[in-house]
């Protein structure tokens, strides 16, 4: 009797998990179907699912009209950029605070996260008053890092938890064998913290992929990337829904094959500390 | 060489002093085991000798230079952490191979070198392998073989042996013991285990409380403990301790005798008293019993094939040659 209930209750289980999942992949579903209609159809009422004339047409005048390489080179500069030079600051920043702590460490870190629920808009005019002086609008550089600054609490905070689960007497025994500080972190921390590492990395580079307030409003032309891409083919007038979703298909595309071939690490550095 | 010499090193945490001042040379060469019971600062001690931790007040001085603030890397000290502390992401080659790779030896140095304590430590077949493959007990002597590689001054050992069973824990001691007869290295080996201490040091440091009760060789503790804490704490089973009109007999506020030196009988004696729980250890039998001059059972140590029930009557004689007398403030009276 027992056993019915718990296999009936698992059903129940897997429907809702089969519902929930099904409810947040629908919008990426919808945006690939509707880059393969005509605007006409894209905005049929009542909408059409499968059974439309398949084009291709969206996506040829989306690369007719704008230079998608080169979106996509900025997209990959920004991103990988931004994440290279976030690790570099923050690996050195979570070791001191994992293995040196002081009585202040909990506080740093949770200022460090608390930076990250001020709206960013609050602080675009002077970010941006400080591009014009450092002539850094519209460059890679300057997106780099600001997407570096954005994104390094998360770094510094993941980089931590993944730190704390290493037994420091493993350091101290680098440090008894004549392993300089550099030596420590280079030949004995970050290869075992390297699963760690992976996934902020990935997660990392999904944030500055997506991240879209800061790269639309401090890029022009020069330094945009595919979030600028996409924007471009939304227009106050006329159809564009059917290019849009072409332009978004293309833009996520080259992130939803990264995430989909390291889900495996994501999920387990996501959920690291979690279940042990 | 490997003289080490604190000079009164203390050491606080915030404002908690868990090492009072305090004064020890260490000699070349020997072996000194720090005991004491848990959070008595023996491991804290050890640390500071390493140099993990800074000392708050005091110098010490290896070798006769001052290293109070030189960092661990460069005090020429080796150390064997209780939880090993492996590199698990290097083989057992490259983990013996690292403090010398640290110290920048040229490849064929340190191939030899590897080789050599691979073959004193009985790992030459397991060089490829990673920690994680290995037994507890070949794990202990990869941490040893990282530590013997480069030849230090003084190598410490952090409780090395708690996390291995009974049987391989003798094994070990025998090995460490044997590496120290061989090498000639100065030892400074923390445990909570008098009996480590006991068979394994030239010298031994009892402590309590961060304070050092008593130092000297096994045999001194043993026949001439310091006072009550150090009687109580080496041998074992654990002195008797007697309190009360039985100790001012002797003109003592504690007196003390050794399960080994009082004589059991079944017909007369000073002391009355009855049978509680025995234990047979084959060769020699504890018997637990309770007696008219103590509110503690005492212990008793009698040969392997003596059989009494549960409640006999018997009587003991301590030895006098053997009693130990301690004042009111638990110090030795000779």
């Amino acid at each position: 009797m027992a056993r019915a209930v718990t296999t009936q209750r698992k059903t129940i289980n897997t429907l809702v998990a089969w519902i929930i999942g099904l409810l947040i992949f629908f919008p990426i579903l919808w945006t690939v179907l509707t880059s393969f209609k005509t605007e006409a159809q894209a905005i049929n009422d009542p909408p059409l699912f499968l059974f439309f004339d398949w084009t291709l047409e969206n996506y040829s005048i989306v690369q007719e009209r704008s230079d998608y390489m080169r979106f996509l080179w900025n997209s990959v500069i920004i991103a990988g950029g931004s994440t290279v030079l976030g690790i570099i600051i923050a690996v050195p920043a979570a070791w001191s605070m994992a293995f040196v702590p002081s009585k202040r460490t909990k506080d740093i870190l949770l200022w460090m996260l608390s930076t990250k629920m001020l709206p960013a808009v609050g602080v675009l005019y002077p970010i941006y008053l400080l591009f014009i002086q450092f002539g850094l609008l519209d460059t890679r550089i300057g997106l780099t890092v600001v997407l570096m600054l954005i994104n390094l609490p998360i770094i510094v905070w993941m980089l931590y938890t993944y730190f704390k689960e290493i037994p420091g007497e493993i350091l101290e025994a680098a440090r008894m064998d004549g392993a300089s500080l550099r030596e420590e972190i280079l030949y004995v921390l970050t290869p075992m913290a390297i699963p760690g590492i992976a996934s902020t990395v990935l997660l990392n580079i999904i944030l500055a992929w997506n991240e879209a307030f800061w790269t639309l409003n401090l890029t022009a032309a020069q330094a945009a990337p595919l979030t600028a891409f996409i924007a471009s083919y939304s227009s106050p007038e006329g159809l564009f829904y059917a290019k849009l979703s072409a332009a978004s298909t293309m833009a996520i595309a080259p992130i939803l094959i990264l995430g989909w071939f390291s889900q495996k690490q994501l999920v387990r550095g996501l959920t690291f500390g979690a279940v042990k | 060489m490997g003289q080490i010499t604190l000079k009164q090193v203390s050491k606080s945490f915030g404002d908690v002093e868990v090492i009072p001042p305090l004064d020890l040379k260490i000699d070349d060469g020997e072996f000194v085991v720090f005991v004491g019971p848990s959070g008595c600062g023996k491991s804290t001690l050890l640390r500071l000798i390493a140099g993990l931790e800074d000392i708050s007040d005091g110098h010490i001085e290896i070798d006769g230079k001052d290293a109070t603030d030189v960092p661990p890397a460069k005090r020429g000290l080796a150390m064997v952490f209780q939880s090993y502390a492996l590199y698990p992401h290097m083989s057992v080659r490259k983990n013996i191979a690292f403090p010398l790779r640290m110290a920048k030896l040229d490849k064929a140095e340190q191939d030899r070198r590897v080789k050599q304590a691979a073959d004193v430590l009985n790992l030459t077949d397991y060089l490829e392998r990673r920690p994680g493959q290995l037994s507890g007990g070949q794990r202990q002597r990869v941490a040893i073989g990282r530590a013997i590689v480069r030849e230090p001054a003084a190598f410490l050992f952090d409780e090395p042996l708690s996390n291995l069973d009974a049987a391989l824990r003798v094994g070990m001691r025998l090995e460490i013991s044997e590496l120290h007869k061989r090498l000639d290295t100065t030892m400074i080996y923390v445990t909570h285990d008098q009996v480590e201490a006991m068979t394994m040091a030239d010298k031994i440091v009892v402590l309590q409380a961060g304070v050092i009760e008593q130092v000297g060789s096994p045999l001194e503790l043993y026949q001439r403990p310091r006072n009550t804490f150090v009687a109580g704490f080496i041998g074992s089973p654990k002195m008797n301790l007697i309190e009360g009109p039985e100790a001012s007999k002797h003109d003592a506020a504690t007196i003390g005798i050794r399960p080994e030196h009082i004589e059991l009988s079944q017909t007369d004696g000073p002391w009355k008293g009855t049978v509680g729980v025995s234990e047979h250890l084959g060769s020699d039998t504890f018997f637990h019993i309770q007696c008219n001059v103590s509110p503690e059972p005492l212990t008793v140590r009698a040969t392997g094939e003596l059989d009494l029930q549960y409640g006999a009557e018997v009587y003991l004689t301590p030895r006098p040659e053997h009693l130990h007398r301690f004042d009111r403030n638990g110090l030795r009276i000779d």
